[in-house]
């Protein structure tokens, strides 16, 4: 039964992809952006949650409070200045930028805080295990991760259907001078998105930081980009849904590899993804129309 | 609209503005210079440039991808790395690693034709990203290979058995006969009909293919020569340490320092990546002591020239000054004029020139 | 003749396109109430003149006043909120948006005025039972007609059409235009563009003509002759064709 352990740590170890790929997802959809720094930015606020922690003192679970609206703020800033500046001159550009910001933070991270490895504590309350039949265990912390990434894919889903500010976004997504015929400035509403998506990605890095220890090189050297790509080209692009769906399908492939052998877990979700880009290269929720 | 002001019989066309003659010379005097330098200075200044032949040629693939065919690979350490594992193949089983050299080009350009078939139907942010998953993959299948050392390494056998000083000489030579290989192929790439097309689709992808340049046959040709040089760049690696460590053979840290080479030096030159490559290493011997600001530095150069000189430094000079030392491009003069580019340049029409009809 | 200034004034208006001159020292006043349409073939500079009014293109020179005003320091969407919301050519409503969306997203940044959601269901007749559908589903003259309420519920004061009739049936067509009436009722503004010459005439107050991004001929369509009109949008004398 070990096979039915992989399976729902599979899940479980999605859910917290799909959070790491709904902002990556984001960002790609509205403002045709690959953010190379994505994965360094989630260690960014895991350490500026360290931070906020060792100030405040307050409990670990609750440093989100913080970090999560101070990513925001700060996903709104780089929009506006750096991000868009780049994107006048052109996708060469963009990607250029965020690679030369993947390196400026995880070199600032490493010049300012130590090269030892941090974790975030968690309470004794959520470090314990829930335990069915001899041969399945799900900690509740990766419970309460798969929780909020739903909870926040479900949250990000409704916001774009039905508010304005998410018709607004998906407008100027659609076609960026129409909806300043119609007198929004997109210059704005991409910053609301890019804030959105640094949101998700302080609320990943820290949920990330809870899960597992993690350095200033983690970004890189823990492939966090990679895998939040993987999931949503697994999933396919345009499709919160389909973000959550491939992060799950990434997770599953990734632990049912490890027990094949404890290295092939990293290989074996690369492989699936090869795989989707050459069969399906839209995406198992996308249909064609969209590749 | 009047009859056109000058037909074909009036005007001359030239590959360069000034005769190539003495680029050429500069360039074989260079050349002689640094081939003589293992007699003049100590071992360790001949192996800082080895470095810095290795990085000016990763630098010139990086950038013959992004400059010239609008590709941009985050993934290149993958052909980097199989390129020194390759050359560690070759020399385990009982040959010369020197041979293994072109075995490596060879080998990867091979790899580099399986790739693309893979990633080309990819734009460009998720073409960026698929090449870094190769690399990983990469990565990931050689380490399982005890025989090359595993997650490890394993140091390169086979090296010819002779003094180190030597040695060092030896690679050094090989390393700058590689390099003025790949620079002279560039440079006669660059000025012929591929050349062209490249540059049709730097600037308009759509409008080039609408000509009927054959733009994936011409991206395809890029991403194998580039393999291959990055490939030959590995084996120059493993050669010169000697040996080969996996997670920094296949580390994206090669792709960070082809990119900043390229984005300081000028990207869409030959010039470019030379320049950034001299660049790079200056700021490195003097920022040596500095630790991680120098990469806090560089990035924010790199973020602060790609938005505000994206030519680079070879961009601004090349500009002011009209120069090309690999002229690639093509001269009209009126005839009868000797020189003086006058009408050669289009100008954007001015402002108020539209007042007066 | 009144003080004030006309709606809309273009003065000696010049665009290019990198080297291309689109427009050539163009100039034209557009009255409240009018309905005002410019005609040429493909590629006289009416589009350009849109987007250049709207917004969304940099001129090289010369100026664009709305009620006096200078434009100039206006971004787009400023403009709109300003009142100037144009219907681009190929309709482009957001494809992956509903009807209604579309409309709201219209209305987001809408002036106050007599138009909204509801009245333009009301113009449209079909659009309440068809609003949840997506707009990229819809034929080209519903797509059409939603792109117009997507731009009247901003409740313009000046409404610029780019090319209605394209790719549309002459029914269709003639069934849009005859909403005119009803648009100018309620105190908009139309700046139109149209290649349908016999379409222009029938709706328009005014008509003026570009070829080549230079004005060949303006005038009312009551004073202008078939053959004039032909002349000068096709160029066929050496010289620019009637002055104003």
């Amino acid at each position: 039964m070990t096979w039915v352990n992989a399976i729902i740590q599979g899940i479980l170890l999605g859910g917290l992809y799909a959070l790491f790929a709904c902002g990556l997802s984001l960002m790609f959809g509205v403002m045709k952006v690959i953010n190379l720094a994505h994965g360094d930015l989630a260690i960014l606020a895991g350490y500026l949650a360290v931070g906020v922690i060792a100030v405040t003192h307050i409990p670990t679970v609750w440093s989100f409070l913080i970090v999560v609206p101070l990513f925001a703020a700060l996903g709104y800033l780089a929009q506006r200045t750096l991000i868009q500046a780049s994107l006048n001159r052109g996708v060469l550009t963009t990607l250029l930028v965020t690679f030369g910001l993947s390196v400026v933070i995880e070199n600032a991270l490493q010049q300012f805080t130590s090269a030892n490895s941090r974790t975030l504590g968690i309470g004794s309350l959520i470090s314990k295990s829930l335990h069915l039949g001899s041969q399945i265990t799900i900690a509740y912390l990766d419970l309460v991760i798969f929780g909020v990434a739903v909870v926040v894919l479900l949250g990000l889903q409704y916001f774009l259907s039905s508010s304005r500010q998410g018709r607004l976004i998906r407008a100027v997504a659609d076609d960026r001078e129409a909806a300043q015929l119609a007198g929004a400035d997109y210059r704005h509403v991409f910053g609301i998105a890019a804030a959105i998506a640094f949101a998700t990605v302080a609320l990943a890095g820290i949920a990330y930081g809870m899960y597992t220890s993690f350095t200033p090189t983690s970004g890189t050297t823990a492939l966090l980009l990679l895998f939040a790509f993987e999931a949503v080209v697994i999933g396919g692009l345009g499709s919160l849904w389909g973000t959550l769906v491939g992060g799950i399908l990434l997770g599953v492939v990734q632990q049912l590899g490890a027990q094949i052998g404890s290295n092939d877990q990293i290989l074996a979700g690369q492989l699936l993804f090869l795989l989707i880009l050459l069969i399906r290269p839209q995406g198992i929720t996308t249909s064609r129309r969209t590749a | 609209m009047s009859a056109p002001a000058v037909t074909a019989a009036d005007v001359r066309v030239t590959r360069s503005r000034r005769s190539p003659l003495w680029p050429a010379l500069g360039a074989v005097v260079v050349i002689a210079v640094l081939a003589y330098l293992p007699y003049l200075v100590y071992a360790g200044t001949t192996s800082l440039l080895v470095n810095f032949f290795i990085l000016l040629i990763m630098a010139s693939m990086w950038n013959l991808l992004a400059g010239y065919a609008g590709l941009v690979s985050v993934g290149q350490q993958a052909f980097i790395g199989m390129g020194s594992y390759l050359v560690l193949i070759v020399a385990l089983h009982g040959t010369d690693p020197f041979i293994g050299l072109p075995v490596a080009a060879l080998g990867c350009a091979v790899l580099g034709l399986i790739v693309w078939w893979l990633l080309s139907r990819l734009r460009s942010g998720y073409f960026a990203i698929a090449t870094w998953v190769i690399a990983s993959i990469c990565y990931l299948v050689v380490i399982r290979f005890a025989s090359l050392g595993g997650g490890t390494g394993e140091p390169l056998p086979g090296l010819p058995a002779i003094s180190n000083t030597l040695l060092n000489a030896y690679t050094y030579w090989v390393a700058l006969a590689v390099a003025v290989i790949v620079l002279i192929s560039l440079y006669a790439i660059l000025r012929g009909r591929l050349g062209l097309v490249l540059t049709a689709v730097r600037d308009d992808e759509t409008g080039a293919r609408s000509v009927g340049a054959q733009v994936s046959r011409a991206q395809l040709l890029v991403f194998v020569l580039a393999a291959a040089g990055c490939g030959a760049a590995g084996g120059l690696e493993i050669i010169s340490q000697p040996f080969v460590q996996p997670t920094a053979a296949f580390s994206v840290q090669w792709t960070a320092e082809m990119i900043f080479a390229c984005l300081i030096g000028g990207i869409g030159t030959i010039e470019g990546p030379i320049l950034g490559t001299i660049v790079f290493f200056a700021l490195q011997q003097w920022l040596a002591s500095y630790g991680t600001w120098y990469f806090i530095v560089l990035g924010a150069v790199a973020i602060a020239v790609a938005i505000w000189a994206p030519r680079g430094l070879w961009g601004l000079v090349s500009e002011r000054l009209h120069i090309r030392l690999f002229p690639v491009g093509y001269w009209v003069w009126p005839a009868g004029q000797a020189a003086g580019p006058g009408w050669a340049r289009l100008r954007r029409p001015r402002p108020d020139a539209a007042a007066r009809r | 003749m009144t003080a004030s200034p006309p709606l809309l004034e273009v003065r000696e208006l010049t665009v290019h396109h990198g080297q291309l001159r689109a427009l050539d020292q163009v100039s034209l006043t557009v009255g409240a109430g009018e309905v005002y349409a410019m005609i040429g073939a493909n590629g006289a500079g009416k589009t350009t003149l849109l987007r250049a009014i709207s917004g969304l293109k940099a001129p090289t020179s010369g100026s664009i006043l709305l009620d006096g005003a200078d434009l100039r320091a206006l971004r787009a969407e400023k403009r709109a909120t300003a009142g100037i919301v144009m219907v681009p050519e190929g309709r482009r409503l957001f494809p992956s948006l509903t009807v209604e969306e579309n409309l709201q997203v219209g209305a987001a940044y809408a002036r106050p005025g007599p138009w909204n959601i509801d009245r333009v269901y009301e113009l449209f007749g079909w659009m309440p039972q068809r609003r949840k559908q997506l707009a990229a589903q819809l034929s080209g003259g519903e797509q059409q007609s939603v792109a117009i309420g997507r731009a009247l519920v901003a409740n313009p004061r000046l409404l610029l059409l780019d090319e209605l009739s394209l790719g549309l049936a002459p029914v269709i067509v003639t069934r849009i235009y005859d909403t005119l009436p009803g648009l100018l009722a309620s105190g908009v503004t139309v700046l139109l563009v149209e290649q349908d010459v016999s379409q222009a005439r029938r709706v328009a107050s005014r008509v003026h003509c570009l070829l080549e991004g230079r004005t060949t001929l303006q005038g009312e369509p009551g004073q202008l002759t078939a053959a004039g009109i032909e002349s000068a949008y096709f160029g066929l004398d050496a010289a620019p064709g009637a002055p104003a």
